[in-house]
């Protein structure tokens, strides 16, 4: 297989991120929440590589410890959302009848809120934590991951070695476990790579809110919420929190585009 | 033939490295019709695309001249093209189902070309298409005009499509596999009409083709290709008669061909008997507003004895393929009894059907849909032997082994479907549908998506199969060629009953029903061969 | 085609009953009493009670949703509990700041997006074909609040071109309600025009395989022609759906564009609403916007068969 340069930037980016979080679990050049009044705003140093912020807290420490938050709250929403729309999905496409016009319904009206609006409808409800966001991201989520799972069953089920799969006298919980649910391994896949990238943004547009995880603990949501008084004197902490969420959210975006194509059937196994 | 319409000479095309067609010339007279005949990969579609200056993304000219008169089109200006395309050039392409623009209607698609190449005043533009669409045989065509492409059928949008090309009066059309997505009866009707408007305005006819069968009706000269070279060239009778290539001799002799009768078989009692079988399907539309149930099978009888080979032909829409799954249990039975070595089989499901489905098994089309795409060919083969349960993993492994080498197969259990050809494919399918050693076969057009060549190698295998395994088999086709190779019985089917039934030689030679009547003088059948039979 | 908009419509309402019951019920999961909540601690039990029997608290909740459906369908979306004003004018007060950045940032992107997509997918595998893709996918990557700060901090701090805070409406003077709105409207285009770009490519790339485009060329239509009537329509129908989508999406996500930019728009509302727990607005706001999706879908449906005249078929 030929290195596609999609796989290798987006494979570098995610990466480099998950490489932060990893490492700020264990050492950070500062303690990312103390706060040093004397120190506050200055710029990047050889002691502070991106300087400090408005109460003088180290904003690299920062970046590094809104990464492990990322970073697992995207994972976890993933999880879950996947987790959901496999079950609905599965059950929809291949049970079909009464069934799927049920779900169907609830998907089709859960899909008429717009994902981040029924997220921050199920915040005002549960009031903001990190497991309200992956509670409410991951619910808000499932239904477009029901969607493709619901698309990729029916297109399946049509084709015919399942129905050679039901000539041979298998049953269907087998036949689907061996013939159907296999092919939604591939764009699962790719829709899960896009979603971990869609979740870090959603969950970064949360908390730039105010809506997610609470004070003091470093989001980058958070940190672009109060950089944005202080832009002109320190624009790196506008900048910095900004530019780890277009990674993700690039390296996602390109990292599915590269799934597709090597998981796309037409290509082959 | 100085006065040639079409002239090619040397055409060589590329596909990156490697030549999709080499060195290939031939001319073409005024009002002549000439068949560029190969099977898939021989370059024919790319050279008509190569003389309307159409090839697609990825495969370009790199010798040869096209001349179109006496001018060079390999060398002709975007500009000197379209003027050519339409009164020069007119081309009429194979998939009656997106050849023609889904968004505008077929009115304005037909005047398009009138408005281009004509000064004619929109009055008179709309004249000639209702005229033209007349002339095609799409009645009320004054009101047809404002309707869409998918208002119609696969057949009458290839007439539209004729109506829209020879509306320009072409010196030379091309048509790419213009009936290959039809049925028999529609692809004999549309020919039939391209070829009389060809008459009529004195165009020259390319026709690509990969049935060889159609040959000696519509063209006067055939020009067999593979793998991108000219095989033989030669007045379409004679080629057919005396082929003097050995590709060409094994086209001929892969048309189909009946073989001899076997005798009678002693009365027994049926394997499978079905009895007014009635399937049918819900109307289609939204919950609130649902049209009526469509009947698919309205009421078929049939009986199968064991190891006989029963033909089921229709065209598309007869319901011969519901049917087919109907008495398989695969799809749903509205109506009637199906009986099962003489145990009623109707309405029985789960383990109580298990019986039924261990003794029946059947082969698909779709050489490609069939096969779990995910699954290796040895697994595929091996799957049928879970049931009945009992025979340890290895011993399945060794027996689909045994089976892939019966269809000739051997050692290429580890491979895809996707690393395999289509004859390949279908080989793998049969393979599958004998492993656990059935009762009964339904193979549901089970060679028509295989070139000519193949197809006779997949079919000889089948019968030589249910010779040496005695299996009963219903072998659902369109293709009346299949029917006189193989079947001991044909049934007829249309729009969703049963019209003729008999002794294959007794409905061939001696149809009763008007349907079985037209369908056999569609056959794309050279008559001339039937004295070939006896030798 | 008549039977198609009245499918259309009966698939809508249910949808949009269904999504007020869900904002309805959503609502009833908050913990404590609405009564309560409107009153204050301080309430006596009996002037909580009476309030309970006026809002119909004390009925069964799905009379308390049959009520509560006439009194929306009414127009009365009930008081905010933080400041007593009606939700329903409040909402369309609102709604006047929002609609149009939301209808200019769409416009703007698919008509940015649906030429270069088309041209990229004309020109397929070419350098422009791979810089568009690679343009288009960067945009769609970026953070819209992200890039909004950024061009505030360059066009609005540093370059001084359009003012940085201070919303005035449209009626009060046009002339500076349009510089307000410019920065998030551009902000918003941009990150879109990535999404619609390659959708646009996608489908144009599919279309142009297809044998009515080489039917086209063989009767000698012009290029032109051929991209403008044979395959611009077919390839904008997919495009079309897309950009309802986009629409929704952005009303969701609207409220963060309006923080960066302090608009006072529907987004800010829900926002506020839900710090001040004030579940009218909440409420109200969700289901406005739900509202206008399902209404905006609909009528990227109806427009439909504008473009692929298929779908009116049974």
């Amino acid at each position: 297989m030929r290195l596609r340069p999609n796989l290798v930037i987006g494979g570098t980016l995610l990466g480099f991120v998950l490489a932060v979080a990893a490492a700020a679990l264990v050492w950070t050049p500062h303690d990312p929440v103390r706060t040093n009044l004397r120190r506050r705003l200055r710029p990047p140093s050889a002691e502070y590589w991106l300087g400090t912020d408005e109460f003088g807290r180290d904003v690299l420490s920062r970046l590094m410890t809104g990464a492990v938050t990322s970073v697992t709250v995207a994972a976890a929403t993933v999880v879950v959302a996947l987790l959901l729309g496999l079950a609905i999905g599965l059950a929809g496409g291949y049970l079909r009848g009464w069934v799927d016009r049920v779900l169907g319904a609830l998907n089709d009206t859960l899909l008429a809120f717009p994902g981040i609006l029924l997220a921050l409808g199920l915040l005002a409800v549960m009031g903001p934590s990190r497991w309200g966001i992956v509670l409410a991201l991951g619910l808000a989520y499932a239904p477009t991951v029901a969607r493709v799972v619901r698309g990729t069953v029916l297109s399946i089920r049509e084709r015919e070695f399942v129905e050679a799969s039901r000539a041979l006298g298998n049953s269907e919980a087998y036949t689907l476990l061996r013939h159907v649910v296999p092919h939604t391994v591939a764009p699962v896949t790719v829709l899960a790579t896009s979603l971990f990238g869609w979740v870090i943004l959603s969950e970064s547009a949360l908390n730039f809110l105010g809506l997610g995880v609470p004070p003091p603990a470093a989001t980058w949501g958070n940190m672009l919420a109060s950089a944005r008084p202080f832009m002109l004197e320190a624009p790196m902490l506008s900048i910095a929190p900004g530019a780890m969420i277009a990674a993700c959210l690039l390296g996602a975006n390109l990292l599915g585009d590269a799934l597709r194509d090597i998981l796309d059937p037409r290509d082959g196994a | 033939m100085s006065a040639a319409v079409l002239r090619v000479e040397a055409l060589s095309v590329a596909a990156g490295a490697q030549r999709v067609v080499n060195g290939l010339s031939f001319a073409l007279a005024p009002g002549e019709a000439l068949a560029l005949v190969g099977e898939s990969g021989s370059g024919k579609s790319a050279s008509a695309r190569a003389v309307i200056r159409l090839l697609p993304p990825g495969l370009r000219q790199v010798a040869g001249r096209i001349l179109l008169g006496e001018e060079d089109l390999a060398a002709a200006s975007a500009r000197r093209l379209r003027q050519l395309r339409g009164p020069g050039i007119g081309m009429v392409f194979q998939e009656p189902m997106t050849s023609l623009n889904p968004a505008h209607t077929v009115g304005a698609q037909i005047e398009e070309g009138l408005a281009l190449h004509t000064r004619l005043t929109r009055a008179q533009r709309r004249d000639a298409c209702v005229a033209m669409l007349e002339r095609v045989g799409i009645a009320g065509a004054a009101t047809r005009l404002a309707a869409f492409p998918h208002e119609f059928s696969g057949g009458m949008r290839q007439r539209i499509m004729l109506a829209s090309v020879m509306l320009l009066r072409p010196r030379l059309l091309i048509a790419d596999e213009p009936t290959t997505a039809l049925d028999t009866l529609t692809q004999a009707e549309v020919l039939d009409l391209m070829k009389a408007l060809a008459r009529e305005q004195g165009s020259a006819l390319l026709l690509i083709t990969h049935d060889l069968g159609l040959v000696a009706r519509y063209a006067d000269r055939a020009l067999v290709m593979q793998a991108g070279r000219t095989v033989e060239e030669g007045p379409a009778a004679q080629l057919l008669a005396r082929p003097s290539a050995d590709y060409t001799r094994a086209l001929v002799a892969a048309l189909p061909r009946r073989g001899p009768a076997r005798p009678p078989r002693p009365p027994a009692p049926p394997l499978i008997e079905a009895r007014d079988l009635l399937v049918t399907f819900p109307g289609r539309g939204a919950w609130l507003r649902r049209a009526p149930p469509v009947e698919a099978v309205r009421g078929v009888s049939l009986a199968i004895q064991p190891g006989e080979v029963v033909a089921l032909v229709g065209g598309s829409g007869s319901g011969k393929t519901t049917f087919g799954r109907a008495l398989l249990r695969l799809a749903p039975i509205a109506g009637g009894t199906l009986r099962f070595r003489g145990a009623e089989v109707t309405r029985l499901s789960g383990s109580a059907l298990l019986p039924f489905r261990l003794a029946c098994q059947v082969v698909f089309q779709d050489p490609y849909g069939s096969l779990d795409p995910r699954m290796r060919v040895r697994d595929i083969v091996a799957e049928p032997l879970r049931l009945p349960a009992g025979l340890p993993p290895r011993q399945r492994i060794a027996r689909a082994e045994a089976m892939l080498e019966e269809v000739g197969l051997g050692g290429i259990g580890d491979r895809f479907p996707h690393a395999l050809s289509g004859g390949q494919r279908q080989r793998v399918a049969i393979a599958r549908a004998l492993v656990r050693d059935p009762a009964l076969v339904v193979a549901d057009e089970a060679v028509s998506a295989l070139d000519a060549t193949v197809r006779k190698q997949v079919l000889a295998l089948l019968a030589d199969l249910q010779r040496r395994r005695g299996f009963a088999c219903l072998f659902i086709t369109h293709d009346l060629g299949v029917v006189e190779e193989i079947a001991d019985r044909v049934l007829v089917m249309h729009q969703g009953r049963m019209v003729e039934e008999g002794e294959r030689d007794a409905v061939l030679d001696r149809p009763r029903h008007d349907y079985t009547r037209a369908l056999l003088a569609a056959a794309p059948r050279p008559p001339r061969l039937a004295p070939l039979v006896g030798n | 085609m008549a039977g198609y908009v009245l499918r259309r419509l009966l698939v809508a309402l249910p949808t949009l009953l269904l999504a007020a019951a869900s904002v309805f019920f959503l609502m009833r999961l908050v913990p404590g009493d609405p009564a309560l909540l409107i009153l204050g601690d301080a309430a006596t039990p009996e002037a909580v009670a009476d309030l309970r029997a006026a809002l119909g608290l004390d009925r069964p909740l799905p009379v308390q949703f049959l009520l509560w459906l006439e009194r929306v369908a009414a127009g009365d979306f009930g008081r905010s509990i933080t400041n007593g004003e009606a939700v329903g004018p409040l909402l369309l007060d609102r709604f006047a700041v929002t609609a149009p950045v939301v209808l200019a940032a769409v416009g703007a992107a698919a008509l940015l997006a649906v030429p270069f997509g088309m041209l990229a997918a004309w020109k397929q595998d070419s350098l422009a074909d791979v810089a568009t893709v690679t343009v288009a996918t960067l945009l769609l990557s970026m953070p819209s609040f992200w890039l909004g700060l950024i061009l505030l901090l360059v066009f609005g701090l540093w370059l001084g071109w359009v003012p940085v805070v201070g919303w005035v409406p449209f009626a009060e003077d046009p002339w500076r309600a349009l510089h307000a709105i410019l920065l998030p409207v551009v902000t918003l285009a941009l990150v879109e025009a990535g999404v619609l770009i390659r959708m646009a490519r996608a489908s144009t790339v599919e279309v142009l395989r297809l044998d009515y485009v080489a039917h086209a060329r063989a009767k000698g239509v012009p290029e032109g022609r051929v991209l403008a009537r044979h395959v611009f329509p077919n390839a904008f129908a997919p495009t079309l759906t897309l950009i309802g989508l986009v629409l929704g999406n952005l009303l969701g996500g609207i409220a963060v564009m309006e923080t960066v930019f302090t608009l006072p728009g529907l987004g800010r509302l829900l926002v506020d609403a839900i710090f001040a727990r004030d579940y009218p607005v909440i409420q109200g706001v969700m289901l406005f916007i739900a509202a206008i999706y399902v209404l905006v879908n609909l009528a990227v449906d109806l427009l439909y068969p504008v473009f692929d005249p298929r779908v009116t078929a049974d």
